[in-house]
């Protein structure tokens, strides 16, 4: 019978509950597409660094495993490394934001193509001249560029050489060379990619390659993908948990409007329930079972939203970051929107329970 | 069946004594009652009549548990409502009284057939089906055809009779009336004050009912007559 009132309440207001759902349903969907877009992301990072090939990682102190410090290993070192037992080639990369969630890595296109398998061609070809970039076709297609084409990129224009197939490291490539010019990196890399005679070896390279080199950021790629996750990276972790906290807010103020407006405008039927014998406990479950509807229908017009703007993103930019659904956090979103909206049902709630009946039937 | 052989009650059903009710808004204090005696046995039907403002309604709502009594004593169905708090006076009208008001007062957003089972769920029965005495109460109200009507597809008498029985579904031992012919015309009153007397009389069930109208109070077996907060006068009906 709570579930027929307030059902009927619900369909009785249709603009309100439609509101309150939209409302209600924003934080959700901005919750879910930033789980996507992460997730996605990280996915994306960790196919793109096992395309490389290689089975450890080597970076300069205190780099972190999501963060590039332009230029801070001498490249010599790819040589020495080449010294240590088990290393059969050695590659550095340079690597250089260039907005957004893109970078451009300066390779030494031999070594990187012995190491990773070598690029697939879908056009064009490799580097010929110090102007030449090879992009993946994810960006190709985002620029809506071919072989041929020239592109801007760090205030220079430069010749797309070749577009390749996705998967090896990044999404744009250039000379290391011409790279190092550019950033006055001469003789630098960010960052330097080993493989071993035998995969299996990789933790105990890297248990003696850290002995040697204290403090260098020195991982096997199995760990280094394990560690890909939103909690390396603090920045999105702290965004998470503001959205998040939005959420809470929002869910909590919409609710609390809209049921406040709810209690006042059926002051009347609330003296009716309360003159048939309508206990506290009551009139306080129909308002919060309302709440609860509101909440379940915004979480899942959020969840539907997340769907459509997967869609949307992937239709206006094929190549930016792909955007997973992550079920596991359907709950989570769910229940940060209901919670808040069952909190900000408690004061209207208690608004009707505290009426007085003569007066609420007294209400026109 | 008739309730008054049912069970031996020697005490009446509602005992008033000495009831006063002062309601306070702001610095003015209002004296609603000043001094009520009433004494109603089970199964009567009760008029109680009187100007604008002499505490009829206070008196019902009073009795109706909806607001506790300033002073003296206030026994219905043997709880004495004095000393009762909010929760009692809950309880109170969720299983003795049942109240029909002027504005018929029904949920309008449920059927009639929804109106009924709320107050069925409010009171803990179960609302899928209605029991024999109740059906014969549907059946002598002559709604059994509009339930799954809303409010506002019925007429006044119709919303007037879906009310009463909203209000004798629980069973209460007492039906309140504040004015049930109030917003109704007079083929539509005279069908509520026939099936009032009807269910007291086939019934049993004790009735009270505020009139503004002579003829309507001719309905009960006893008029009680209110002026400024207390009962001036207790008559009987002609003919009765
Ligand atoms: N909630 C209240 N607060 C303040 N004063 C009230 C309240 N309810 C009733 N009164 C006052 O108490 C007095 C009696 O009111 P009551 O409603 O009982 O009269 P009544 O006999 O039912 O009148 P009517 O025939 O107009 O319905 C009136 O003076 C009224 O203004
Ligand atoms: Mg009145």
């Amino acid at each position: 019978m709570i579930f027929r009132l307030v059902f009927e309440n619900v369909r009785h207001r249709p603009v309100r509950t439609l509101l309150s759902i939209l409302l209600i349903a924003v934080p959700v969907t901005l919750i879910l597409a930033l789980i996507g877009l992460s997730n996605g992301f990280l996915e994306d990072s960790r196919k793109r660094s096992a395309g490389v090939g290689a089975d450890i990682i080597f970076k300069a102190p205190g780099g972190s495993l999501m963060t590039f410090s332009t230029g801070a290993l001498p490249q010599k070192i790819t040589d020495v490394l080449l010294t240590e037992p088990h290393v059969v080639q050695a590659t550095g990369t340079l690597v250089q934001p260039i907005g957004g969630f893109d970078s451009i890595n300066g390779i030494d296109i031999d070594a990187f193509g012995k190491m990773s398998g070598g690029f697939t061609y879908v056009e064009g070809h490799g580097f010929r001249t110090p102007d030449d970039v090879l992009i993946d076709t994810w960006y190709a297609q985002q620029r809506k560029v071919h072989a041929g084409s020239k592109i801007n990129l760090l205030n220079r224009d430069w010749n797309v050489a070749g577009i390749v197939e996705p998967g090896k490291l990044a999404h744009l490539f250039a000379p290391l060379a011409a790279m190092q010019d550019i950033l006055g990196s001469t003789g630098k890399v960010s960052q330097v990619f080993l493989k071993l005679d035998d995969p299996k070896n990789a933790e105990a390279v890297v248990a003696s390659l850290k002995a040697k080199y204290d403090g260098y950021g020195i991982w096997s790629i199995t760990e280094m993908q394990s560690l890909i996750s939103v909690d390396s990276i603090p920045l999105l972790k702290n965004f998470i948990n503001v959205i998040l906290g939005i959420g809470v807010i929002i869910g909590f103020a919409v609710v609390s409007l809209s049921m406040y407006m709810a209690v006042l405008q059926r002051t009347r039927e609330i003296g009716i329930l309360k003159s048939m014998g309508a206990t506290k406990g009551f009139i306080m479950s129909l308002i919060l079972a309302e709440a609860f509807v509101l909440g379940l229908g915004g979480t899942i017009a959020g969840i539907l939203f997340s769907f459509a703007a997967k869609w949307a993103m992937h239709a206006v930019a094929p190549a930016s970051l792909p955007q997973a659904i992550v079920y596991s956090w359907w709950p989570i979103a769910g229940g940060v929107a209901m919670g808040a909206a069952l909190l900000g049902a408690v004061y209207p709630g208690m608004m009707a329970v505290r009426q007085d009946p003569i007066e609420a039937l007294a209400h026109e | 069946m008739n309730r008054q052989n049912r069970g031996e009650m020697p005490d009446p059903i509602i005992k008033v004594r000495n009831l006063r009710k002062v309601y306070q808004t702001g610095r003015v204090s209002v004296e609603a009652l000043r001094g009520v005696n009433l004494d109603v046995p089970l199964g009567e039907f009760l008029s109680i009549v009187g100007p604008s403002g002499s505490g009829k309604s206070t008196l019902f709502h009073i009795v109706g548990g909806m607001t506790p009594p300033s002073s003296g004593e206030v026994w219905v169905g043997g709880r004495d409502l004095s000393v009762v708090g909010d929760s009692g006076r809950t309880e109170l009208r969720r299983t003795t009284v049942g109240f029909v008001f002027q504005k018929f007062n029904l949920l309008p957003n449920l059927t009639a057939r929804d109106n009924i089972r709320t107050a069925l769920h409010i009171s803990g029965r179960p609302t899928d089906v209605f029991d024999q005495e109740f059906l014969d109460i549907l059946d002598l109200l002559g709604i059994a055809g509009r339930l799954d009507h809303k409010p506002s597809e019925m007429s006044g008498g119709e919303q007037q009779r879906v009310a009463i029985a909203r209000a004798l579904a629980t069973h209460p031992a007492i039906l309140l009336a504040d004015e049930p012919t109030g917003n109704l015309d007079s083929a539509n009153s005279l069908a509520v004050l026939t099936l009032l007397r009807d269910l007291n009389e086939r019934l049993g069930q004790t009735i009270l009912m505020i009139t503004h109208n002579d003829e309507a109070a001719q309905y009960g077996h006893r008029i009680v007559h209110m002026r400024d907060g207390v009962i001036v006068e207790t008559s009987r009906p002609a003919g009765r």
